[in-house]
């Protein structure tokens, strides 16, 4: 437990820093806000609703395979470790396993899902 | 070092926080000096000089421009939301200067040798992507939701092959301690002059390496994976309402990012702080040397591509993620483990 | 009337008004695209404005989008940002006055928008042109030709994510700088030619820089070449990217290098040969595909073939005058103005009225500029001053097709598509 100390005290640290550097910049930086400044940038136009409305469907899809994939290379980690005392016994099962993964990765490529956004099909343009 | 620290300073505490704040303290330096290299770098690539005036060959020139930035008008815009704004570049900041704390800077430094160095590295930049998707939402702006979302599908995407071939390395070398596996590397014997380096002692770890390189090149923003912040499209992406000193501290991180996982690579697989020249040049000083400049060089070639390449488009980026990296490097993984079996 | 009616009067309503049509017509618009889930129950859509200030719009064109992630769904263009009134400008100049207006519509290659001027003018009044001053034009208009794509091919590659490339195409581009600059008198808006003429003969120094150029530019053009056709991320940016049918191109009225690179191969040099272009032999580079790898191809094949002209150029270049020697129609030399009383007295004619076309003639003069058929339509009423001046202008036309290819791209593409028309925006608005 003793050898986390140092990260701990290094995250206070960064965190001081950096609290530093914005007080810095807080004491030494002109602050004279008027409402043209404080507008969101939307390439010099008034913005037309806000940011915050729902948004597209594809980017949650990779977020969610994503935590599929990592989980499973959280699993691999520990065998990964002591790989070589474990024996071939535990290999073949590491294979099938990552096998599995693997069908499941070709299901969702095959489905579609996986692609952030496809460009969209373009009937007949006039 | 720990125990040097203690004998030259009056209590245990300030040797710790000195301790501690050794990498921060490099960290800074180092970005200061790649700031001025990625101009400098870029200037050349040009055909152009690039900052000449402030000192020689303009080496002050990042300082200058911190002091510019430190009096710049710090500006939330009114529909942001305020707390999750300011927060997170602290965030961001924290992040990637706690990384450094288990990275093996020679023999003699280590910020915390924990026994789980490289899941805990792999753990805290997976807050990188955290803050990213927090700054774009907070700033309740159009480029910076697209650039925030684009980051974070790619940034997740990207971890797990870099992810898998961290993990290759680590069934060669059987520890997540990252002083171990660099302690592991050490001497020259691999036909009789090479070192010891992972990189050379399984062929597949060479396609690991690739896979790696690829992939921090996605997780840290640079080209040709840059989209979070392409400036032609998104303006400046998830940092388009920042400004002053908020984001130069995006910046900041932004480097450090660079160099923590250049610097991993290193240790992965270009043998950490081991000198090249088997006992030649060796020791704790000569050791944090030699584990900078291959740092350095893995930073150097990633600025070299960021000034040469294009960049990819956000279906290509995935595209070649979930199609071609990842499946490579889970077949990798597994036949570097058949290698290690076998032999 | 009270004072504050006079100032509620002038309240700016255009602009609010112009901002509501302009959403409605997004609204309105029809789109051809399928979109991948029809039945999307959260309406996921989001309008936002690309340009007026932007990286990457080429000045202030302005782009509202449709996104659905994104990909774009419509697109509406909104043009008009630098509107300068050049054409009612126009109206208050003697020709001649007007010339250096001409420079700063298509700022990229103002060579040929003087030269597109005069031919018009010196149609409208039946001037005669010596030969030489044809030929000193001819590789003028060559040269702001490749100064032009070198200015798109640079910004074509940046817009795609390498900086480095648009500072390398500079270099050549300041090579052609310093060749205006001795050549004419001015590096960027050159106002090089005169009616009647040109206004000065190419001095050696020109010459010999121009022969250097030719010389090793090609070389230059190859390393172009080395570095982007066998780029992958180079293509897959720009290929199948924004594709435009032939048939489409016509309907939407493109010109130039974007109509070429659909696959209609017209050129106005070749269909019809203004200045001496008779007789230069050149090929007009064609592209059946019409996405942007086509533009790309055409517009460098075009820089090949307008070496080729230049070359040609100064092979034939006859000896001879550089200006019509009629004081009615173009002014004198500045000999003759400095040393004789009827040269002062014509210069003070030419500065003062100018030179007078025949009441109600009309003549329109189209040349073929680096980005398409640039026109100038002139309608005099005898006096100095066109009565009316229109033109038109190639970035204008070309821009109506952005509409069209934008929807269904994604929008890391818009910024490709736009540098692959090459608008300027200076020449579009006028």
């Amino acid at each position: 437990m003793e050898s986390y100390i140092p990260i701990i005290v290094l995250l206070g640290i960064a965190l001081v820093l950096a609290l530093l550097l914005m007080s810095l910049s807080r004491l030494l930086g002109p602050f004279r806000p008027n409402t043209n400044k404080l507008n969101p940038y939307e390439s010099g136009m008034d913005p037309v609703g806000q940011a915050r409305e729902r948004y597209s469907i594809g980017f949650y899809l990779v977020a969610m395979e994503f935590i599929i994939f990592d989980l499973e290379v959280v699993f691999l980690f520990p065998w990964a470790v002591k790989f070589t005392e474990l024996g071939f016994g535990t290999f073949v099962a590491m294979v099938i396993f990552i096998i599995i993964l693997f069908i499941g990765l070709f299901y969702t490529l095959k489905k579609g899902t996986i692609y952030f956004e496809l460009k969209p099909s373009i009937s007949n343009r006039t | 070092m720990i125990e040097f620290l203690e004998n030259i300073t009056p209590s245990t505490t300030m040797a710790l926080v000195i301790h501690a704040m050794i990498p921060l303290g490099l960290i800074l330096v180092y970005a200061l000096f790649a700031i001025w290299m990625e101009r400098k770098v870029a200037a050349h690539v040009q055909d152009r000089l690039g900052p000449m005036r402030v000192g020689w060959h303009g080496w002050a020139q990042t300082i200058a421009d911190m002091l510019k930035l430190l009096q710049k008008e710090d500006i939330i815009p009114t529909d942001a939301s305020r707390f999750l704004f300011r927060f997170a570049p602290f965030l961001i900041f924290v992040a990637s200067y706690a990384a450094f704390a288990v990275i093996p800077f020679s023999s003699g430094y280590i910020g915390s040798s924990i026994n789980i160095g490289v899941f805990y590295l792999l753990a805290i930049t997976s807050l990188l992507t955290l803050s990213v998707i927090m700054a774009a939402w907070a700033s309740n702006n159009k480029w910076s939701l697209l650039g925030g979302m684009r980051s974070a599908a790619q940034m997740v995407s990207y971890e797990v092959p870099t992810i898998m071939s961290v993990l290759s390395v680590i069934v060669v070398a059987g520890s997540l301690n990252l002083m171990t596996v660099t302690e592991m590397q050490s001497g020259n014997e691999i036909l009789g002059f090479l070192p010891n380096w992972l990189i050379f002692q399984n062929p597949f770890l060479l396609v690991a390496f690739v896979i790696f390189f690829v992939s921090i090149l996605a997780e840290s923003h640079r080209v040709p994976f840059d989209l979070p912040e392409s400036e032609s499209e998104l303006v400046a992406g998830y940092q388009t309402e920042y400004s002053g000193m908020r984001w130069g501290i995006f910046m900041l991180a932004e480097y450090a990012d660079m160099l923590l996982l250049s610097l991993l690579g290193v240790v992965l697989f270009f043998g950490g702080w081991n000198s090249p020249f088997g006992t030649f040049m060796d020791g704790p000083v000569w050791g944090f040397f030699w584990f900078m400049l291959k740092g350095m060089l893995l930073v150097f070639v990633m600025m070299w591509i960021r000034w040469t390449l294009p960049r990819y488009r956000v279906d290509q980026l995935m595209r070649i993620c979930w199609n071609i990296l990842i499946p490579a490097s889970f077949v990798n993984f597994v036949l570097i483990a058949l290698w290690e079996m076998i032999f | 009337m009270k004072l504050t009616d006079i100032a509620s009067q002038g309240k700016p309503t255009f602009f609010k008004e112009h901002q509501n049509k302009l959403y409605q017509s997004l609204e309105d618009k029809h789109t051809t695209i399928e979109e991948l889930d029809v039945d999307d129950p959260l309406n996921s859509k989001m309008i936002l404005n690309m340009g007026p200030q932007h990286p990457a719009t080429h000045g202030v064109l302005r782009l509202l989008l449709e996104l659905r992630g994104e990909s774009i769904i419509k697109t509406k263009l909104d043009i008009g940002y630098l509107h300068r009134g050049v054409e009612k400008i126009a109206e208050n100049k003697t020709y001649q006055e007007f010339m250096p207006y001409t420079d700063r519509m298509d700022y990229l290659s103002p060579y040929s928008n003087n030269v597109a001027m005069c031919l018009a003018v010196e149609k409208i009044a039946s001037v005669e042109v010596p030969e030489r001053a044809k030929y000193i034009r001819m590789i003028g208009s060559e040269l702001a030709r490749i100064s032009s794509h070198l200015l798109w091919l640079g910004t074509l590659v940046m817009d795609a994510g390498a900086i480095s490339f648009f500072i390398w195409t500079f270099r050549e581009r300041e090579k052609i700088y310093d060749i205006m600059d001795n050549l004419t008198g001015h590096r960027f808006t050159v106002s090089h030619a005169r009616i009647g003429g040109v206004a000065n003969d190419i001095t050696p120094e020109a010459m010999g820089m121009i022969k250097e150029f030719i010389n090793t530019f090609p070389e230059e053009l190859q390393n172009y070449h080395k570095l982007l056709d066998r780029n992958r991320i180079f293509f897959e940016r720009n290929e199948n990217v924004g594709v435009l049918t032939t048939e489409n191109a016509l309907n939407s009225g493109a010109k130039g290098p974007v109509l070429r690179s659909s696959g209609y191969a017209v050129d106005l040099r070749k269909l019809k040969p203004y200045s001496r272009y008779d007789d230069v032999e050149f090929q007009v580079p064609t592209r059946l595909e019409g996405d942007n790898l086509a533009r790309y191809y055409v517009r460098m094949e075009e820089m090949h073939e307008s070496i080729r002209i230049i070359r040609q150029c100064l092979d034939k270049l006859p000896k001879g005058p550089v200006r019509t020697d009629n004081a009615k129609q173009a002014y004198p030399s500045k000999d003759e103005v400095y040393y004789s009383m009827e040269g002062m007295i014509h210069d003070f004619l030419m500065t003062d009225t100018g030179i007078c076309p025949p009441e109600g003639a009309e003549a329109y003069h189209a040349v073929e500029s680096p980005k398409g058929e640039l026109g100038y339509f002139i309608q005099s009423d005898g006096t100095g001053h066109p009565w009316r001046m229109k033109i038109s202008t190639p970035s204008f036309a070309n821009l109506q097709v952005l509409e069209n290819i934008l929807d269904g791209e994604m929008i890391a593409d818009t910024v490709v598509i736009i540098g692959g028309v090459d608008p300027v925006m200076g020449e579009a608005d006028k």
